[in-house]
């Protein structure tokens, strides 16, 4: 990916890469000038006003000057019609950036659904016919250039899907569906995060947003279609020991693990970060979280393992088959 | 020092009450604030019964026609009770001792029927508050409503028994007039949460 | 002179007048309204005066608590992944932070203010209603005081002070946090809305003679427009909380997921909630409307814009509350509808901001610290204001909404528009309430440190939600760029904090060593600073008759022939009474006769908190306990006035 784009504040929206935003930053920007624009002039207006007219304090109880009541208004006449042209400009320009953000450009390219948890990300890609739908966590690829609409709900409490580079935020709300899109101009990876305060670990749930070139996009969307392969060797036991002590909350598509509590881990290993970016997935962050979720994200859904050194390490080369 | 050198616009030509009389006092005024607020509470949860509704749509409610057999004529008996408050306070304005007793007595009596006819129509429904959002709802506005009748009942049966004792003179029965205005406050929330629960069903078919 | 003690009781009469003299008032009045001695007295007090520092004193110590609570989130987030905190103490924090300096300080320090100012700035000897003002207090300290319990033991509400549903239900937060929460604010929301009835009463029916509405002190129009304002806003959110309260306690389903609706929770919460940030401003904006023309040494520019703009403000502020919910997927056609209203609100703003600007500049500004602290809240305003606007537009918002943007926005509101114009009267209205000035020299130190520090934390707290910080994170990743502006905000707000103890320190030193401050330090224009400071628990000898809006500057703007009289005037000193005049003219029609103190609002507070208590331990024998209480103390309270009945009956007029 030669043109991905790497930002240096990962979060930030002054700077953004796609149609549902552009407009949107646009508008920040004029409004963040005339904000300091507005900030100036009156700051200007208070401080050289007591500065000029300034009288000098005579001492206490000592009867001061008085000026009469008369003259005045002109600055509040003046002063609300600089307010109002402003005002209708913010409002025009508002309600413009609303028509041209409000429906994508063309027609979506992909329908997403997704899900927020206590505190993980779930993303289910809609497919054309039954098999074609498949589920993962946290990170949502999309092929680069093409809108994608984006269904959202909440599966427990109120979140917010928000992926600052590329849209604003839309509340996931339990028992409703609302619907956002996006589109990304530039491959690379865009962080979000959820900014409904949503309990205890609100400040682990991230979702990182992939923009592939869309043969990459096809080829990941080819690899996730697939069932996990069969484990062979030492993890062969790790795989035994997923179904018994994992299947009841996670899913891995092809063994006896159907669980939905936590993220499909099909294809855990095509993942750059583990319980929505809390721990980089490597096989000892893999398992520093198995061996306890707790001690890394307090308050977490999943409970300590208890499992022996042996087992962990088992489990762990299991889970690094999940390619 | 007295009257004769007040020169002033602003001051008082005449003799000015003394104390809490009528309209004037600050008392009434203040139940007018209660009034206020309380009915912004029941625009409130009427709000909320309109809002759950709408989102929800239809099938929500599980009496689409809430029978009117009990609640129609409790309707009738509470606005007649609205009826007899104003003749006890018109009995206390003039003087006419039996007629504000009476009128007092009857009010109470009429609200007291309410209350009781009200228990039978909660008990008449086939589900408790805690059968849905829908029944949540009912029970609540409508409970709502029964403890705004209470403390009605509260409020005149003490003002009866001032009454009675004999606190009251034509001209200083504040008590009265501000219990009764509570009181026909209390009548008019029952026609909106009426209005609301029994008729608004059957306009919107 | 004076009337003789205890003579007959009538039904009607014509007040006396007398002239103040060095001999008048005697020791009379003063033992008509002094309170009694000892503990039963103290408790029993209804002095307006002695309610209004109540209420002042036990604001700030919320406002320490709270910034307490927020010092200790700065350290946490002072830096990137730091675990000073666990995320339920750090969750606990950030909203007791909220709940306290929102409700249990913002708008108690200005009903405290406005208690003790109202009667002397009307020109009265009490508010309406001396005993509900009691029980407003005393509600409200059982209220604070009920929430904080919950958070001693570590049962603090922990869903934000917004509190939504789902998260605040039982299903996903089973602790007694959130009903601690729910009923402490229900138990508030009482104080609020008798303290509120009571200012409205106040204001139409007891204000002096000659004080048409066009001539009282703008403060007055704030806390008034506040007022109705809660009257009308507060039975949303105690409604929805109650309704939580059914949910949680007895399975009832108004918010569930499955059956109700959690949307219905952030309207009803936010129909009050907005309005309620005007509450919290309107009576400060009117401080500085008063306080900075004092200092500018002329009447305030534009009084009628300035007055209505309050009104006008709140009345578009009840049609606004849906832009805190633009992200929750509302059409587009009512989003534009909010934004547009909600920048329409700009206008009554602006005409403050140049009113202000426009006083200053056609002024001659003596500096003092109250005028420092007035002047710069117009900045602060304006900082609060165009980051508002820029939330008020809908697409922006989506972005901006629950970043540290926002919370910047709500900080330069709340400090700018609350707790700057507070300081700053506090600094005018010291002399006034304690007969003391407070020390200019430290009061600089005060102000500056302040004013910096605030700048300091909180100016770079936009920076940080442009770069995407959200909010209530009780920890950060690095990488992000946002390490060394959280720093900067961290240090900046102890700043600000070290500022807010020098003023405890110049209030401290001042109380004992103060300069005395005369009657009127200031060459103030309104009525409290006609009488003595600290004023006498009658307030005024006679009843003051107004002329114009500066009835002491009268004869130096020379605007109208007429002259207010301050030393001559009704008496009424048969007891404890006072004028009551009519709502818009204000012509006397009514002698009030005002209560003598009594403990019974005392009671009736503690009952409704042993209500309250019981049913947050579901413990109801408790509950019912103070149920009884409460109806034992109101037969007491309202038991009518005998002596009105053993009039023998004469014929009116």
């Amino acid at each position: 990916m030669g043109s991905a784009v790497s930002p240096a504040w990962p979060m930030s929206y002054l700077t953004t890469f796609g149609p549902r935003a552009d407009p949107v930053t646009g508008l920040t920007w004029g409004l963040i000038v005339l904000s300091l624009a507005v900030i100036l002039i009156v700051t200007i207006l208070v401080v050289a006003g007591a500065a000029v007219r300034r009288l000098r304090a005579a001492s206490a109880g000592e009867a001061l000057p008085v000026g009469g009541s008369a003259g005045g208004w002109s600055w509040i006449w003046i002063g609300l019609a600089l307010t109002l042209i402003a005002l209708v400009a913010a409002l025009a320009w508002t309600i413009a950036v609303m028509a041209a953000v409000g429906s994508p450009p063309a027609r979506p390219a992909l329908t997403l659904e997704i899900t927020g948890h206590q505190w993980w990300w779930e993303a289910r890609y809609l497919g054309a016919a039954p098999g074609q739908t498949f589920v993962t966590a946290n990170e949502i690829h999309i092929p680069v250039g093409r809108p994608i609409l984006i269904r959202l709900t909440g599966a427990d409490v109120i979140h917010s899907f928000w992926i600052p580079a590329l849209a604003g935020k839309t509340d996931t709300i339990p028992g409703r569906t609302n619907l956002t899109w996006l589109q990304a101009d530039h491959a690379g990876t865009y962080r979000g995060q959820c900014t409904e305060y949503c309990g205890l670990q609100h400040a682990h749930m991230a979702a990182f947003v992939v923009a592939d070139p869309p043969a990459d996009f096809e080829a990941w969307r080819e690899g996730q279609l697939q069932l996990a392969a069969p484990a062979t060797g030492p993890a062969a036991s790790g795989e035994e020991l997923f179904v018994e002590r994992c299947g009841a909350c996670h899913t891995v598509r092809g063994v006896a693990a159907g669980g939905v509590a936590g993220p499909d881990l099909t294809h855990l290993m095509s993942r750059a970060t583990l319980a929505a970016g809390t721990v980089p997935n490597t096989v000892s962050g893999l398992e520093g979280w198995i061996a306890n979720p707790q001690a890394l994200k307090p308050g977490a859904r999943m409970p300590p393992s208890n499992l022996s050194g042996p087992e962990l390490g088992q489990l762990a080369a299991y889970l690094e088959t999940l390619k | 020092m007295v009257d004769a050198s007040c020169d002033h616009a602003a001051w008082p030509a005449g003799a000015l009450p003394v104390g809490a009389r009528g309209r004037d006092s600050v008392g009434w005024w203040g139940m007018l604030c209660l009034i206020a607020t309380e009915s912004c509470l029941f625009a409130y949860l009427l709000f909320s019964y309109f809002y759950i509704a709408i989102q929800r749509g239809p099938g929500w409610s599980p009496e689409p026609h809430p029978p009117m057999t009990l609640a129609g004529p409790n309707t009738l008996i509470l606005l007649s009770s609205s009826v007899a408050a104003w003749w006890g306070e018109d009995g206390a304005r003039r003087g006419r001792r039996g007629r504000h007793l009476g009128g007092l007595a009857l009010t109470i009596v009429l609200g007291a029927v309410f209350l009781v006819v009200q228990v039978f129509e909660w008990k008449a429904k086939g589900f408790g508050p805690s059968a849905g959002s829908y029944a949540s709802l009912y029970f609540t506005i409508t409970g709502f409503h029964m403890a705004h009748v209470i403390v009605g009942l509260a409020l005149l049966s003490v003002v009866l028994i001032w009454s009675a004792v004999g606190y009251f003179t034509p001209r200083r029965y504040e008590p009265v007039s501000i219990s009764i205005v509570y009181w026909h406050f209390v009548d008019a929330i029952w026609l909106a949460v009426f209005s609301t629960f029994y008729l608004s069903p059957r306009l919107m078919g | 002179m004076s009337a003789a003690p205890n003579s007959a009781w009538e039904d009607a009469r014509i007040p006396r007048t007398a002239r103040v003299t060095p001999d008048f008032p005697g020791p009379r009045l003063e033992e008509i309204w002094a309170r009694a001695p000892g503990l039963k007295g103290w408790i029993g007090d209804v002095d307006h005066k002695e309610i209004g520092k109540r209420y002042i004193v036990t604001a700030f110590v919320f406002l320490l608590l709270g910034g307490i609570e927020a010092m200790v989130m700065r350290l946490q987030l002072a830096g990137p992944d730091r675990r000073l905190l666990s995320p339920e103490a750090y969750d606990q924090l950030f909203t007791m932070h909220g709940v306290s300096m929102i409700f249990l300080y913002a708008a108690p320090i200005l009903s405290g203010f406005s208690n003790f100012l109202w009667p002397l700035l009307l020109g009265s000897r009490d508010m309406a209603f001396p005993r509900l003002n009691a029980l407003s207090y005393w509600v409200y300290l059982a209220a604070g005081v009920f929430i904080y319990a919950g958070f001693v033991v570590g049962r603090g509400p922990d869903a934000g002070w917004f509190n939504y549903v789902p998260y605040a239900s039982r299903t996903f937060n089973p602790g007694v946090n959130i009903d601690v929460y729910a009923l402490g604010l229900i138990l508030l929301g009482i104080s609020t809305t008798v303290g509120s009835a009571n200012f409205v009463v106040t204001f139409l029916r007891t204000r002096a003679p000659g004080m048409s509405i066009d001539r009282v002190p703008i403060l007055t129009w704030g806390t008034l427009t506040a007022s109705v304002a809660n009257l009308l806003a507060v039975p949303a959110v105690s409604l929805a909380f109650f309704l939580l309260w059914l949910d949680r306690q007895f399975g009832l389903h108004v918010f569930d997921t499955a059956q109700g609706q959690p949307l219905l929770w952030q309207h009803l919460f936010w129909m009050f909630g907005h309005p309620w940030v005007y509450a919290i401003v309107l009576p400060a904006m009117g401080m500085v409307s008063d306080g900075l023309p004092v200092f500018c040494r002329r009447p305030l520019v534009g009084y009628t814009p300035v007055a209505l703009s309050t009104v006008a403000t709140m009345a578009l502020g009840f049609g606004v509350w849906v832009h805190h919910m633009f992200a929750t997927g509302l059409p587009d056609i009512s989003l534009s509808f909010f934004s547009g209203a909600s920048l329409i609100i700009t206008i009554p703003s602006a005409v403050a901001v140049f009113a202000w600007t426009a006083t200053i500049w056609l002024g001659r500004p003596v500096i003092t610290t109250a005028f420092l602290f007035f002047a710069s809240m117009i900045v602060l305003f304006v900082i609060g204001g165009v980051s508002g606007v820029m939330t008020a537009s809908a697409p922006v918002d989506w972005q901006l909404t629950d970043t540290y943007f926002v919370v910047a926005h709500i900080h330069y509101v709340l400090i700018g528009i609350n707790v700057f114009p507070v300081l700053g009267g506090a600094y005018y209205w010291f002399p006034k309430i304690t007969g003391r000035m407070l020390s200019e020299r430290l009061g600089r130190w005060n102000f500056w440190t302040m004013f910096i520090g605030f700048n300091l934390g909180f100016f770079p707290m936009h920076l940080l939600g442009l770069m995407g910080m959200p909010r209530r994170i009780y920890t950060y990743p690095s990488g992000m760029g946002w390490d060394t502006t959280n720093l900067i905000v961290s240090l900046g707000s102890g700043l600000f904090a070290l500022g807010v103890l020098l003023f405890l320190i110049n209030v401290a030193v001042s109380l004992r060593r103060g300069e005395a401050a005369g009657d009127n330090p200031w060459d103030a224009p309104t009525l409290e600073w006609s009488v003595a400071s600290p004023p006498p628990p009658y307030n005024f000898a006679v009843i003051p008759t107004v002329a114009s809006r500066h009835p002491l500057w009268e004869d130096r703007l020379r605007e109208t022939e007429a002259r207010s009289r301050l030393d001559e005037g009704l008496l009424l000193a048969r007891g404890r009474e006072t004028l009551g005049t009519s709502a818009l003219d204000a012509e006397p029609n009514l002698i009030l006769e005002m209560p003598a103190d009594s403990v019974a609002p005392a009671l009736l507070a503690l009952g409704l908190a042993a209500l309250f208590a019981g049913a947050v331990l579901t413990a109801w024998w408790l509950a019912g306990a103070g149920g009884a209480i409460c109806a034992g103390a109101l037969i007491f309270w309202f038991w009518p006035n005998r002596r009105h009945a053993d009039l023998p009956e004469v014929a009116d007029g």
